[in-house]
């Protein structure tokens, strides 16, 4: 019988080699966590962490450091909300339109320009936010430069539109066909159907799409920091020059001493980020869970 | 009637939207296309950089971009496909394995420059590789393994459960049956996966800056622990911070050119693969 | 609560079940079932859907190990031997015992490396001895001679009831001695069907078989013993002529006449 003692071992390794494989997310996103407060966690200690509460962020200063996140979280606040104030209707409504009104022909025309768009990669769609989209605005706007929170926000709608289309195409399909029919048996029209039962009932899909989004958008580095200006200041006005906390971070990193106040501040921006993108997952997850989006 | 303007309206204005994007993607690829493809020639993908970038070729760049993605699918791909095989074919629903499933979850939300964060601490600091070919692989191998595991498991549930049965009913052990009768049905939707990673570890810049990339290397590099040039950061920096920048435009575009190039050519094989492999095991 | 005395005195047993119970994480399926499988007979289980009758053949083969949170009590001896005694081997448990599906699932190879799978899984690798065991099964599965001259077209191309004969080939290649068939012929025309049924009456000669069926008048056709299941409970046994003319018990004849089910 030692061809079958051979195979039973062969499938309890291979069991857990593969059990291991599947481990190693686990193992990852705990060193992930551990190393970033492995990195930042002097600063608790000095010059702790109220510091971080501080309303301004100059790092590097002949008088007085400040290491407050405020600005930095404000200019990724202000950019994102900019960006889903455009792509989440751009979104909805091209994903209705793909799913529910253009014919197999068109879809089939329209869909690799989204895939298209998802796989540009995001210092190619900087360069091109630097080369053409902020001499646009500045021209439109009259400004100084065309380097703004809003030159920022459009790029970055670009870089979600075609994960929340996705997202919500999917969830508008979901939508089970029994429903649209008793609508349309009823004598709605078919926009009316879409507006008044389909969009609502692929609802919940649609708001996970879109915290999904906001989750992209809030991580992105390298297109906000070609475009976003260099000004780590609180502000509201989508057309001055903002820092996100991701540029923040990518411009800074390279010339900070390690091991340095400065470092570890940086790396607490780090914490923060990765803190805010792990909740929206979380809850754009439950969302799906709870309102059970058939696959 | 009122109606029947106001649907034609909507009507309207959702084709609108829609083909918006459809100009703007075309305008930017457009864009690049006509701006690069002057600067595209042998010459220029081919020989090594001078006067720190501004001119001569980019070539040291498409290298190592070219092995950073090869370190990366050597990490990523075996760890990504044994996952998968593992929550297709073997994990119950225990809290052990809920956990897996958040740890992907997670992994797929985290922001580049987190990765970038995390492959300094550990791979360039705690384990002293310096910023080098390895750090930059082993980031972007973390970064890319949700991509992949998602993929392959999918491909996985996708042989019908009925070959499952079949093959244990004649009397194979588990790991034969999923070795013989659903690895080699799954095989290309996991290679697809496997481009789109490649794909995404191509362009990504964020996690490589802090990890391997150099800016004016204008040598290959000689072992794992080099650092290396990479198509987008070399962008990043000759678009940004190169003293000439406003003057090199061209070679910009043309880095930029090559780099979507090598993106798309990625997708679009993806894609093909996909149909190819639809076709060939009807089921 | 199966009688020996209904089968003929010298008739061999090949499977031996003794109060049987089958449970699915807390919900029992089936109670204490007691049945013989006499060998080189057709075996019949009927009743209503849910009753437990594939959740038993299951047993058999052990497949329904395959299900997390299942667990067996009670004893099943195929060829003398506990098949759910620790350190059995399942592997050779399912090369003597076969099974067919009630949807046929053939793997999308050709028709020739379908059959000769189980047996280049069971270690024979000699070209020749393999073409002689594909043969030989697809004879077997009288369906040779429509496929004798394109043993390397992909197997998808066969019609329904092709394909459910190549896998009882496939099955057949293995060796068993017992082949199980779950509603082997449900998802078939009723050309098709006949064809099968009329395969079951040869290989009845060589192999015991034990078929599930929801198809009563089938089960009359094909059978020589038929067990009535009724929720998880064997309620009769019997030889099947008497089983359809003059069951002893009343829920049988109830089923038999369509009361129910």
């Amino acid at each position: 019988m030692s061809r079958s003692r051979k195979l039973l071992i062969t499938d309890r390794l291979m069991r857990l080699l593969l059990m291991g494989a599947a481990s190693t997310s686990v193992l990852v996103v705990c060193l992930i966590f551990l190393f970033l407060f492995k990195e930042a966690g002097p600063f608790v200690f000095k010059p702790g962490l109220a510091k971080l509460m501080d309303s301004q962020w100059i790092p590097v200063s002949f008088q007085q450091e400040r290491f407050g996140v405020g600005p930095l979280l404000s200019g990724s606040a202000l950019v994102t909300a900019l960006a889903m104030l455009v792509t989440v209707p751009v979104s909805v409504l091209t994903a209705i339109y793909i799913a529910e009104i253009a014919r197999p022909g068109e879809r089939e025309f329209l869909k690799p320009f989204i895939e298209i768009l998802a796989s540009i990669p995001s210092v190619v769609l900087g360069f091109f936010g630097l080369l053409v989209m902020a001499p646009l605005i500045k021209a439109a706007f009259g400004l100084s430069t065309g380097l703004t929170a809003l030159t920022g926000a459009l790029l970055l709608s670009l870089m979600a539109i075609p994960t929340i289309i996705s997202l919500s195409e999917d969830a508008l399909v979901s939508v089970p066909y029994a429903l649209k029919n008793a609508s349309l048996a009823l004598g709605a029209s078919h926009l009316q159907t879409i507006f008044r039962v389909t969009l609502p009932a692929a609802l919940p899909g649609i708001v996970a799409a879109v915290m999904l989004g906001i989750g992209r958008v809030i991580g992105e580095t390298m297109a906000v920091l070609m475009v976003t200006g260099n000004a780590a200041i609180l502000t509201a006005s989508p057309l001055s020059s903002v820092r996100t906390m991701t540029a923040t971070i990518a411009a800074e990193m390279g010339e900070v001493p390690f091991g340095s106040i400065h470092y570890q501040a940086l790396f607490w921006i780090g914490i923060i980020l990765l803190v805010i993108t792990f909740a929206l997952n979380i809850v754009a997850q439950r969302v799906l869970n709870k309102y059970g989006m058939m696959k | 009637m009122n109606n029947n303007t106001a649907d034609k309206f909507i009507l309207l204005s959702l084709r609108l939207v829609t083909y918006a994007i459809v100009l703007v993607v075309g305008y930017i690829l457009f864009d690049i296309i006509r701006n690069g493809f002057s600067a595209l020639n042998w010459q220029f993908v081919s020989s090594f950089p001078r006067r720190s970038g501004a001119a001569g070729g980019i070539f040291p760049a498409i290298v190592g971009t070219f092995y950073l993605v090869v370190g990366t699918i050597a990490v990523s791909l075996p760890l990504g496909i044994g996952g998968a095989i593992y929550l297709a074919e073997y994990a119950e629903q225990n809290r052990f394995n809920s956990l897996i499933r958040l740890a992907i979850i997670t992994l797929a939300g985290v922001p580049s420059i987190v990765f970038g964060l995390f492959g300094l601490g550990i791979f360039v600091l705690f384990f002293g590789f310096g910023p080098s070919i390895l750090a930059g692989s082993l980031t972007l191998a973390c970064m890319v393994l949700p991509t992949i595991i998602v993929a392959s498991e999918e491909s996985l549930r996708a042989v019908p459960k009925g070959f499952r049965d079949a093959s244990l009913a004649l009397g194979a052990t588990k790991w034969e049956m999923i070795r013989t009768n659903i690895l080699p049905y799954s095989l290309s939707g996991m290679i697809t996966g496997a481009i789109l990673g490649i794909g995404r570890a191509a362009g990504e810049t964020a996690p490589i800056l802090l990890t391997v990339a150099a800016f004016y290397l204008p040598r290959l590099p000689k072992s794992v622990f080099d650092q290396v040039m990479a198509l987008p950061y070399h962008l990043y920096i000759l678009a940004t911070q190169h003293p000439e920048a406003e003057r090199i435009r061209h070679m910009q575009y043309g880095t930029a050119l090559i780099l979507l190039l090598l993106v798309l050519g990625l997708s679009l094989g993806a894609i093909l693969l996909r149909t190819h492999s639809r076709k060939k095991f009807r089921w | 609560m199966v009688e020996q005395s209904i089968y003929p005195e010298n008739q061999e047993m090949v499977i031996t079940t003794s109060q049987v119970n089958f449970f699915y994480g807390q919900t029992q399926a089936l109670f204490g079932i007691s049945l013989l499988i006499p060998a080189k007979h057709v075996t019949a289980l009927i009743g209503p859907s849910g009753c437990g009758k594939s959740t038993f053949l299951r047993c058999l083969n052990r497949m329904n190990d395959t299900i997390p949170h299942s667990r067996v009590e009670g004893e099943i001896f195929i060829n003398a031997k506990d098949i759910y005694a620790p350190g059995t081997d399942v592997v050779e448990l399912r090369k003597e015992v076969g099974m067919v599906f009630q949807k046929s699932n053939p793997f999308p190879k050709s028709i020739f490396d379908n059959v000769a799978y189980g047996p280049r899984i069971h270690g024979e690798k000699n070209p020749k001895r393999l073409a002689e065991i594909v043969e030989q099964s697809l004879q077997q599965a009288a369906i040779w001679d429509e496929v004798k001259d394109r043993l390397h077209a992909n197997a998808m191309g066969l019609s329904g009831g092709q394909q459910q004969r190549l896998c009882i080939a496939r099955a057949l290649a293995v060796g068993p001695k017992i082949l199980l068939m779950d509603e082997p012929a449900s998802a078939l025309d009723p050309k098709a069907t006949t064809r099968i049924e009329d395969l079951i009456g040869e290989l009845r000669i060589n192999y015991t078989i034990v078929i599930v069926t929801h198809n009563m008048q089938q089960a009359a056709r094909v059978s020589d013993y038929t067990a009535f299941f009724y929720e998880g409970q064997l309620i009769e046994c019997d030889k099947t002529p008497k089983i359809f003319t003059n069951p002893r018990q009343k829920q049988t004849e109830d089923y038999i006449t369509g009361r129910f089910g």
